[in-house]
């Protein structure tokens, strides 16, 4: 599948998006200026963006919390994700979810999760919606290896299967759940044989590879929308930040990974690599780059202006949105 | 010597381990990294993966398999890493666990522990906050218990894993590094189901657990400076099964009654309480009973929300010279 160079490079400004914005979403989580923890995707853009150039406005997306290159990918607007990301009136949720809670049902963002798994029924359900409605819509949920030991996880995959629905469910491998190698704690090497236990076609692809993702991805949802019903894509990728920004804090000096592992995944940089790709091809030079990043930078200050002026909430709202 | 709740907790662990070969752990991270909160540090290398297990993301599966290890005599103590996340396990806690012994007519117990980290205050949103004990404190065949003292964390732990019964046991985050005390090295336990007092007073009583009763003992002190207000202070310790001799004596003592709590105010506990007080010592009392808990929504993610959604010292200070006025 041939894909357009002006796809291919909005999927680079995505990646770079994704980038920019959790870069400073973690600075300004180490600084104290974000409250809480934060779960950043740095070094996984390519599995959001992939994914999420494969759908249009009224599909939909489940996510998790490391859900904010999922947001962005889906089109999430970056000052109110982080304005919620800093708990104020201005974002997505009125400052009540924060970072592991953001939604815009408008985008067909149903919603980060902070519960491992939650998101895969909901975007079953989803699915169902559409196929009750008469709707060709189609639902993803993105979700990681660890949520893919949950029971919710094979639960969706056997109804979906059984009722055919249109729903792809990406798993992005990064290697851990939290602090637990993967494979210590999962049946198989490969979430996507997983697959096969319920009927359906499961594929692995290079989750740094932006270009494989969405090609994966763009034939999952067509099959989908076809009505021939849910693939398994299994992103393989890693992160390179800690479970939670700042993980150190919570786990002391205990190491679960080599630093030698971070720096080789460091160097499979899926941002560098679609540079490269774009360059050897001729689609793109070192300028256009540098242009995209600093229109970006410029986007993600905004975005943080916008926060650092939006007010808290009052606390005459915490019983607001309980009931209508 | 003094040391740390959290190192109380983790201290039961290894000397119960070390007791009874039939105690292992189990759950998310607990073994390689020793806990999210470093609650089980050290036990895989003292007692090795077969008795410290890492288990996936699966807490239904977490507390389901240690109810069935447990019917063949096993005593796990089965780690929730965030007590929000026990609502996963509902199902395997009320319906398996909790009625294990009384559907079988007696033929089976099942002596699980649940440690639960709960509580709010560290901006972990809706679902790295909760309280979520007034779910399982109406569960016949469960008991539940919430310590707030290094002292009481590391006795009570002790006498939940010899308990015959499965026991949710809950450990307020903010107490794991906050609070400190001298522990006896020796085997100790505290007996579930016993309330303690905490300070002694005659004008007003405070009842409470967990998480407040650290706030409870300052706004006491508060109160007494600056109001010439004594104000007696209960430690409920054990939810399920409650202390009633211990609460009606509180009651009866002082006649005026707050109960603190950072759990919601409708159906937590303190409605348990109050009616308790209301149908055994009513003619003890000189004012209704009263309720300070966290309010009736969710743990909002913005500093001020949850601030304002929490119960906090001044707080309690402000309640107690409102019942005193009464
Ligand atoms: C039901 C539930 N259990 C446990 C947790 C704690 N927790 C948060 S993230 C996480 C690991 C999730 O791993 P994975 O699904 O692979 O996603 P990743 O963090 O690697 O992106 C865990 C155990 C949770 N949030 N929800």
């Amino acid at each position: 599948m041939e894909i357009e160079r002006d796809k291919l490079l909005a999927m680079y400004r995505t990646m770079r998006r994704i980038r920019c914005f959790e870069e400073r979403v973690r600075d300004l989580s180490i600084a104290n200026e974000i409250p809480g923890f934060v779960h950043v995707s740095i070094g996984e853009e390519a599995s959001a963006t992939g994914v999420g150039a494969a759908l249009r406005l009224t599909d939909r997306i489940t996510s998790t919390h490391r859900g904010h290159g999922h947001l962005i990918a889906k089109g999430g607007r970056l000052d109110r994700m982080m304005a919620e990301i800093f708990g104020r009136r201005g974002g997505y949720c009125k400052g009540k979810g924060g970072s592991m809670h953001i939604a815009d049902f408008a985008l067909g963002i149903l919603g980060a999760n902070g519960i491992v798994g939650a998101g895969l029924p909901i975007a079953t359900g989803s699915a169902l919606a559409a196929v009750i409605q008469g709707r060709d819509d189609v639902t993803v949920s993105f979700f990681g290896d660890g949520a893919a030991n949950e029971g919710a996880f094979h639960e969706s995959l056997n109804l979906a299967a059984i009722w055919k629905l249109p729903v792809v469910f990406a798993c992005e491998n990064n290697g851990f759940g939290e602090f637990t190698p993967a494979q210590t704690v999962t049946s198989v090497a490969d979430i996507a044989v997983r697959a096969q236990a319920y009927g359906i076609p499961g594929q692995i692809v290079d989750g740094n590879d932006v270009v494989a993702v969405h090609q994966a991805a763009a034939e999952a949802v067509a099959r989908a929308r076809r009505g021939e019903g849910p693939t398994l894509i299994e992103c393989k990728t890693y992160r390179w930040e800690g479970h939670v920004v700042g993980e150190h804090a919570m786990i002391g000096t205990g190491q679960y990974r080599e630093r030698a592992e971070i720096e080789q995944w460091r160097a499979r940089c899926p941002i560098a690599r679609m540079e490269k790709w774009l360059t050897e091809r001729g689609l793109a030079t070192a300028d256009v780059f540098e242009a995209v990043a600093g229109e970006v930078r410029a986007e993600v200050e905004a975005a943080v202006e916008f926060a650092r002026a939006s007010e808290s909430p009052d606390p005459k709202e915490v019983a607001e949105d309980l009931f209508v | 010597m003094e040391i740390t709740y959290l190192k109380a907790i983790n201290e039961a662990l290894h000397e119960e381990m070390r007791r009874d070969e039939n105690v292992f752990v189990m759950g998310e991270d607990v073994a390689e990294l020793g806990g999210a909160f470093k609650v089980t540090e050290g036990l895989l290398d003292a007692f090795g993966p077969e008795r410290v297990i890492d288990t996936p993301i699966a807490e239904a599966l977490i507390v389901g398999a240690g109810v069935g290890a447990a019917m063949l005599g096993m005593r796990p103590v089965l780690e929730m890493q965030f007590g929000d996340f026990i609502s996963c396990a509902f199902d395997q806690i009320v319906n398996t666990a909790a009625t294990l012994r009384y559907r079988h007519g007696g033929l089976a117990s099942c002596p699980i522990v649940i440690r639960a980290p709960s509580g709010a205050g560290v901006h972990g949103a809706l679902f790295h906050s909760q309280n979520p004990e007034a779910w399982f404190t109406r569960v016949p065949g469960l008991k539940v218990v919430a310590p707030a003292t290094p002292y009481d964390a590391k006795g009570m732990l002790k006498a939940a894993i010899r308990d015959d019964n499965p026991v949710v046991y809950f450990e307020h985050k903010r107490l794991y590094r906050s609070v400190k005390e001298d522990v006896p090295t020796g085997d100790f336990t505290v007996p579930l189901g016993v309330a303690q007092v905490r300070r002694s007073g005659d004008d007003l009583s405070i009842v409470t657990y967990g998480g407040t009763l650290h706030q409870a003992l300052e706004a006491a002190n508060i109160a007494e400076r600056e109001d010439g207000i004594s104000v007696e202070v209960l430690d409920l310790r054990t939810l399920l099964p409650l202390d009633r001799e211990a609460i009606l004596a509180a009651a009866r003592k002082t006649g005026k009654v707050l109960v603190v709590h950072e759990d919601r105010l409708t159906g937590g506990i303190g409605g348990e309480i109050a009616a308790i007080i209301g149908e055994h010592a009513f003619e003890y009392l000189d004012a209704p009973v009263r309720r300070l808990a966290m309010l009736d929504t969710h743990n909002a993610f913005s500093p001020p929300l949850e601030e304002f959604i929490l119960p906090n010292t001044a707080k309690i200070v402000a309640a107690v010279r409102d019942l005193w006025a009464y």
